[in-house]
């Protein structure tokens, strides 16, 4: 445009000379450059920090075993398995909750003035409550689906119970208790003084003596006054925090053992070794990269010097038959306790919102002449729904659930107030099973005063990153398979 | 505008003012008689028919007889009501919150303004094709037949047979008898919406209703669909919205013409093109209307 140079209008024009025009336009480009490698930056520099840390850990070892008090051996078997248990229960819910919601929200519109008045409200509730903080819905969770409100009788005094099926359970050589199912709690105990086959819970067929309870209450009292002693003896001997060598500190245990009087003659028990192992490290204030070296070296000097000893016969094949309340997997209460199901369904309500919105954009992305279409053909509203708006919704509604439900994974506050941070070395079984999540242990490593443990969160972040890496390309996927489709 | 308080009878078709028009209301109806003595037998007819969208006045006393197997043409400029007026005889205004009615619409003696109505019921016995081509993102197959599956469980060959006759009559056979599996968004327009019109017909409707059902085509559809019609007449009551003065003139036995919410003449199509009682009329079909 040619402008009179004596217009008023002459210098604004001026301003925008093409050459400053141009600048600007550089410049902003260079500055979204710069504001996006900023960005990716931080990422990549918290990604390699956490991969260089956690790569050691990272093997299958890790992804099966259970927590361990060492960091050497702590491994996410029990946290992943809580996390699958708890986000299967919180989609099988949230799912039908959240798109039958989404419908009657988009398809149902009433015509009335109040019935949209009282729709605008719900819809604006939801909306808001996209936005409150998880661990909100993690108190509420706790009051509705742990405790329901104390109307129905504490969680270990449940109101109703359906499916209760108990256990004898033993302790196995590792120190590891092992199940063997009983029909009912009626049942008579294991209470035989012979050897029992049975099928360990890794399906490894194996025998254990059984004594009774009885007989074996003496002897573990005679043991755990033996550890104490000897805890006394070691912290006599040995300086807190002082970081002996592997070498020092295994003399130190032996010279410890000595001056205790041990209860009977036996070879030592294997889980006691360890027992009193971990004593001795826990009391040389011993951490660090020599750990597994002190460890060892402890081990080998008190099986050497103990071999002659004294120890409980008792203890080196037998074990102990109680009867444990473990329950079948089909097993519920009222009410729900602090287990799977008042997880599963804490998470339902923090994913709740954001499905139903994002099932409700799904839904309101079908063409409406698509559902006039079906009106006009006589369909009745839910043959519309059912035939025509939804499977043309689906897609979008997978999307939107597989997000938020990934979301729902790594979320560890509202679990927190759920399950707490308890040491759980077992799978759940049932739906009432007390549970950790993948978050909740990376939390509990993190936390830590170990340098190694927090090596070991490092190695959970890498796994818990990779569920939801896998979660994220699942629903690009599955839209951009949408996308195509629909071409 | 002049304020037209009386409403229109239909001057040029002397068999509509039959006084004893509702005696054809009162008859069974037979889908099959279509001799030629009922060629002016009104089931289809609307008395001081008043529409409104909350406050706004959309249609004003409209009073139509439309004739069972005949083509009845409305045109009108653009927002006059036509569409409105269409969308009460199968009451797809129900889906408008604010709409309401008042007046007389009535489809063989039922009215068709009763809030207890089964529009469901109704709907199957009035079809309705829109302006955009609509086919549902499934095969050419699931669109046909997916009418005549939502009112009765079909077996297999039955579908089949409802299917091929339903895309026969709607000219579309030849082209897709191929491809019934093949996703139906992949015709070309003119197909697509030939395949709304064999969807609509596979239900079995008595009456027809088009809302400007070639606005979207090209020439070569449009005549298509024109062939369509005029072969379709035989069998169903047809009402059809157009801004095309010549499609009107050519499909229609009878014109309806409409401005702001008011009927302004209706009769026999010949008669309107050529000699109309009204002077909009006369503008409008001119062309000198704006
Ligand atoms: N859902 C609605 N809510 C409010 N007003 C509406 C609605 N639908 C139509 N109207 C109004 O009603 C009047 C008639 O609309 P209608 O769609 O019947 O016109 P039309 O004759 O079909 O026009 P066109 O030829 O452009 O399709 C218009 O003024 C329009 O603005
Ligand atoms: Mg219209």
């Amino acid at each position: 445009m040619n402008m009179p140079p004596e217009s008023g209008n002459s210098r604004a024009a001026a301003d925008r000379s093409p050459a400053v025009r141009r600048a600007k336009n550089r410049l902003f480009h260079w500055l979204s450059v710069a504001v996006a490698c900023c960005s990716v930056g931080v990422l990549l520099t918290l990604l390699t920090v956490i991969g260089l840390r956690g790569f050691r850990h990272l093997d299958l070892g890790f992804l099966t075993s259970a927590p361990s008090r060492h960091a050497a051996e702590a491994g996410m078997g029990p946290a992943i398995w809580g996390s699958v248990w708890i986000c299967l229960t919180c989609t099988l819910c949230a799912l039908p909750i959240g798109v039958g919601t989404a419908i009657f929200l988009e398809e149902y519109r009433p015509v009335s003035v109040v019935g949209r008045k009282i729709f605008g409200l719900i819809q604006l509730n939801i909306t808001n409550l996209a936005g409150v903080p998880s661990i909100v819905y993690g108190i509420l969770g706790l009051t509705v689906f742990v405790q329901w409100f104390g109307v129905a009788g504490h969680a270990n005094e449940p109101l109703f119970t359906i499916g209760q099926k108990w256990y004898d359970s033993f302790i196995d050589e590792t120190g590891q208790a092992l199940l063997v199912r009983v029909s009912g709690r009626d049942a008579p105990e294991v209470s035989v003084s012979e050897s029992l086959e049975y099928r360990s819970e890794s399906g490894r067929p194996a025998t254990v003596q059984v004594t009774p309870e009885a007989e074996i209450a003496p002897v573990r009292t005679a043991i755990d006054t033996f550890a104490e002693t000897l805890t006394d003896a070691l912290s006599d001997v040995i300086e807190p925090g002082s970081n002996l060598s592997a070498e020092a500190t295994a003399g130190l245990v032996i010279d410890a053992l000595r001056t205790v009087a041990l209860p009977t003659d036996d070879r030592p028990h294997a889980a006691m070794v360890d027992r009193w192992a971990s004593l001795a490290m826990q009391a040389s204030g011993q951490t660090g990269r020599d750990y597994r070296r002190a460890m060892r070296a402890v081990k080998t000097a008190v099986y050497t010097e103990m071999s002659k000893a004294a120890l409980p016969n008792v203890l080196s094949a037998k074990a102990a038959a109680t009867r444990t309340d473990r329950k079948a997997f089909y097993y519920v209460q009222i009410p729900f306790g602090r287990g799977v199901l008042a997880g599963g369904l804490t998470l339902m309500l923090v994913v709740l919102p954001v499905l139903i919105v994002s099932a409700q954009e799904a839904l309101r992305g079908v063409p409406s002449s698509l559902r006039q279409g079906s009106l006009a053909l006589g369909a009745t509203r839910w043959q519309t729904i059912y035939r025509m708006t939804l499977p043309a919704a689906i897609p979008g509604i997978m999307t939107g659930a597989i997000l938020s439900i990934s979301r729902a994974i790594g979320e560890a506050a509202p679990i927190l107030i759920i399950a707490g941070i308890v040491f759980i070395r077992f799978t759940p079984h049932h739906l009432m099973d007390e549970f950790t999540a993948m978050p909740l242990q990376i939390f509990d490593w993190a936390g830590r005063p170990q340098e190694d443990f927090h090596d070991v969160a490092a190695a959970g972040i890498l796994v818990l990153l990779g569920v939801l890496l896998t979660f994220n390309a699942t629903a690009v996927l599955l839209r951009h398979k949408y996308q195509r489709g629909n071409q | 505008m002049q304020n037209n308080k009386h409403t229109h009878r239909v001057a040029a078709a002397p068999s509509l003012q039959q006084p004893d028009h509702r005696s054809s209301e009162v008859r069974p109806a037979s889908g099959e008689s279509s001799d030629e003595s009922s060629e002016f037998h009104c089931t289809l007819t609307a008395e001081n028919l008043n529409a409104w969208y909350g406050d706004f006045h959309a249609l004003h006393d409209i009073t139509i007889e439309i004739p069972n197997r005949r083509v009845t043409a409305l045109i009108g400029p653009s927002g006059c009501g036509k569409s409105t007026f269409l969308r009460w005889i199968n009451r797809m205004n129900d889906l408008v919150p604010k709409a309401r009615a008042a007046g007389r619409l009535e489809l063989r003696g039922t009215d068709l303004l009763d809030r207890l109505l089964d529009v469901v019921d109704l709907r199957r016995r009035v079809g309705m094709v829109f302006q955009k081509p609509n086919p549902f993102p499934k095969s050419v197959f699931d669109n046909v037949a997916f009418g005549p599956r939502l009112h009765s469980r079909y077996s297999r060959n039955q579908l089949d047979e409802i299917v091929e006759r339903s895309l026969r009559q709607a000219a579309l056979w030849d082209e897709v008898k191929d491809r019934l599996g093949k996703s139906a968004l992949q015709l070309s327009g003119g197909q697509q919406q030939r395949l709304c019109i064999a969807r609509a017909i596979a239900v079995g409707p008595d009456v027809l209703l088009m809302d400007e059902p070639c606005s979207a085509l090209d020439p070569k559809s449009t005549r298509r669909i024109e062939e369509l019609i005029a072969e379709l007449r035989k069998q169903y009551t047809i009402l059809i919205v157009t801004h095309n003065m010549q499609q009107a003139a050519r499909v229609s036995d009878l014109t309806g013409f409409f401005c702001e919410g008011r009927l302004v003449e209706v009769g026999l199509t010949g008669h309107i093109f050529t000699n109309p009682t009204r002077k909009e009329t006369e503008d409008y079909i001119s062309g000198r209307f704006g």
